[in-house]
């Protein structure tokens, strides 16, 4: 019978302990953000969103960051979208026990975890050393190939979740394959597959690795893709690492910014997922 | 007009119930079929014939290949390597087996409904249309007769008239099943394939289907695969019973269920085993 009490005393400990490090997670996860909110927040006025970078006292903003982030993810998503979402589509209806389709499955699982540094230096030799400079094409190229591996997965995983009988049933109509696809498989799995999208725009929008040898960063006001361009990450990089209150305050700014988009972007995902089902 | 009717359905002696069941033009005509899914055998060496414009019900323990083989009418194996098919189905004719004839033109004359009900992620109205569009351009006007001409036919109109732009992923399971009947008959087949068509509904929708049934054969031939004995007692005119892959015996369902000729159907249809 004391077998039993050890028992129940195991059991406690193991549920106290677990419970424990849980907290310590949030926990964690919260003073982050709320550093982030508490330092980020003063700094994030009007002027943040009109103004470019300006020398330390003059009332810079992030605006060339913000526009810089926006116009390289989007490019990037032009490019990587198409190609992932085909990709994936490739390894859920055709590439099954295949050889092209393992060997693709593999690489991307692989692409999916490299560190994002390598796509920034891969692109450097790539584009911005034969091109003799830095640009915005660069950054745009390093995103895209950051954000295919995570839309062929999910695009892939989302597929594989439609039922056979789906298929089946269209396949009966007398419908060509690239018709079930088109408009039966993919408006079946449209809701994963945007959340894949959504997910890979988060991201992309994070990463300061992959710009740092492609994009550069610009302290001016530049849309021009084939000169350096501004981004958030590496504005954050650049003004947090400074000796000047007021670019450091800028830095907790963009922090935050990004912070608060890759969040809505993450529950919106959530959102629309959770709708289709 | 009985010469071409296969041999097997001289049955005509012994059928009372149903006069005229097995007097129908052949529509499909199983000449030594052998099927398989990769090294096994599912199929064994089938002769059969089904008659146009009758119901033929084909019944049989789970495993048994008559799904099998509604699958190979409408060239549904194609999909999967692996599997294949060697021997005769003439359709009409002409050998759909053979790899000469395209299996988009070969299902769009052999439709197909399946066990679980499979409406796609559109509206009702979009259901039907996407089969009609793949093999018909049609305008605006048609299609929309089109479409109101299959929802009755399937029996389904009333229940959908006034909302024939809303998802079909809102019916029920019963009126779902009856869209995809609907959708099926609006690609204008000749014959539709029925696997298991009501095993996943309740007995109210199970018995609109099944006088939907009667209602089809006015105008197609219909094979159903079918687990329910009853039900092909009900609506077959012919019932064909498989058993590990051999067509066992086929006859008129009148036959089949009140005196069979094999001990093994008769063991399976009393409840001896399946």
């Amino acid at each position: 019978m004391a077998s039993l009490a050890a028992r129940r005393a195991k059991d406690t400990t193991v549920k106290v302990v677990s419970t424990g490090f849980a907290v310590l997670a949030i926990l964690l996860l919260a003073w982050i953000l709320l550093t982030l909110v508490a330092k980020g927040l003063p700094a994030l006025g009007l002027s943040v969103f009109t103004n470019v970078t300006m020398p330390p006292g003059q009332n810079g903003g992030l605006l060339n960051a913000i526009v810089g982030s926006l116009i390289q993810i989007a490019i990037a998503l032009a490019i990587g979208g198409p190609i992932g979402i085909f990709a994936g589509t490739f390894l859920a209806e055709n590439g099954k026990g295949t050889k092209i389709g393992s060997a693709a499955r593999f690489v991307n699982d692989i692409l999916l975890s490299a560190p994002s540094i390598l796509v920034g230096l891969f692109i450097y030799q790539l584009l911005v050393v034969p091109f003799g400079g830095f640009s915005g094409w660069a950054g745009s190229l390093a995103l895209a190939i950051l954000v295919i591996p995570v839309i062929v997965r999910t695009t892939e995983d989302m597929l594989n979740l439609v039922p056979v009988g789906l298929r089946e049933a269209a396949f009966a109509l007398g419908a060509p394959q690239w018709k079930v696809v088109m408009m039966v498989t993919w408006r079946a799995a449209r809701a994963g597959i945007v959340t894949g999208i959504l997910l890979a725009i988060a991201r992309a929008a994070g990463e300061t690795a992959p710009l740092l040898f492609t994009s550069l960063g610009n302290n001016s006001w530049s849309v021009n893709l084939s000169k350096p361009m501004a981004s958030l990450p590496i504005a954050i990089y650049q003004y947090a690492g400074s000796p000047f209150d007021d670019w450091v305050a800028l830095a907790w700014a963009g922090a935050l910014l990004i912070t608060v988009g890759v969040l809505v972007l993450n529950v919106v995902s959530r959102l629309v997922l959770a709708r289709s089902h | 007009m009985n010469s071409a009717v296969d041999p097997t359905f001289n049955l005509s002696s012994s059928v009372a119930a149903k006069p005229g069941a097995v007097e129908a033009p052949v529509k499909i005509q199983v000449n030594k079929l052998n099927f398989y899914y990769g090294q096994n055998h599912a199929l064994k060496n089938i002769n059969f014939t089904i008659p146009e414009k009758r119901v033929t019900a084909m019944i049989g323990p789970s495993g048994c290949g008559k799904s099998t083989l509604l699958r190979v009418f409408n060239r549904m194996y194609d999909l999967y390597p692996g599997q294949r098919a060697e021997g005769e189905v003439l359709f009409d004719g002409v050998n759909v087996v053979g790899k000469d004839l395209d299996s988009t033109v070969v299902r769009s004359r052999i439709g197909m409904v399946f066990q679980k009900p499979t409406p796609f992620p559109m509206s009702i109205y979009d259901n039907i249309a996407f089969g009609v569009r793949l093999h018909e351009s049609i305008n605006k006007a048609q299609m929309d007769e089109r479409v109101e001409s299959c929802l009755r036919k399937a029996a389904i109109w009333e229940e959908t008239k006034d909302r024939l732009h809303t998802s079909a992923l809102g019916m029920s399971g019963g009126q779902q099943q009856r869209l995809c009947i609907a959708r099926t008959i609006a690609v204008r087949p000749e014959v539709i394939l029925l696997d298991e068509p009501t095993s996943a509904l309740d007995p109210i929708s199970t018995s609109k289907i099944e006088d939907l049934i009667d209602e089809l054969k006015q105008e197609f031939t219909i094979v159903i695969v079918t687990h329910n004995m009853q039900q092909a007692a009900r609506c077959a005119d012919l019932t064909a019973f498989f058993y590990l892959g051999e067509l066992v015996e086929v006859g008129t369902s009148d036959v089949i269920f009140t005196n069979p000729k094999e001990i093994k159907t008769r063991d399976y249809i009393t409840g001896r085993f399946g």
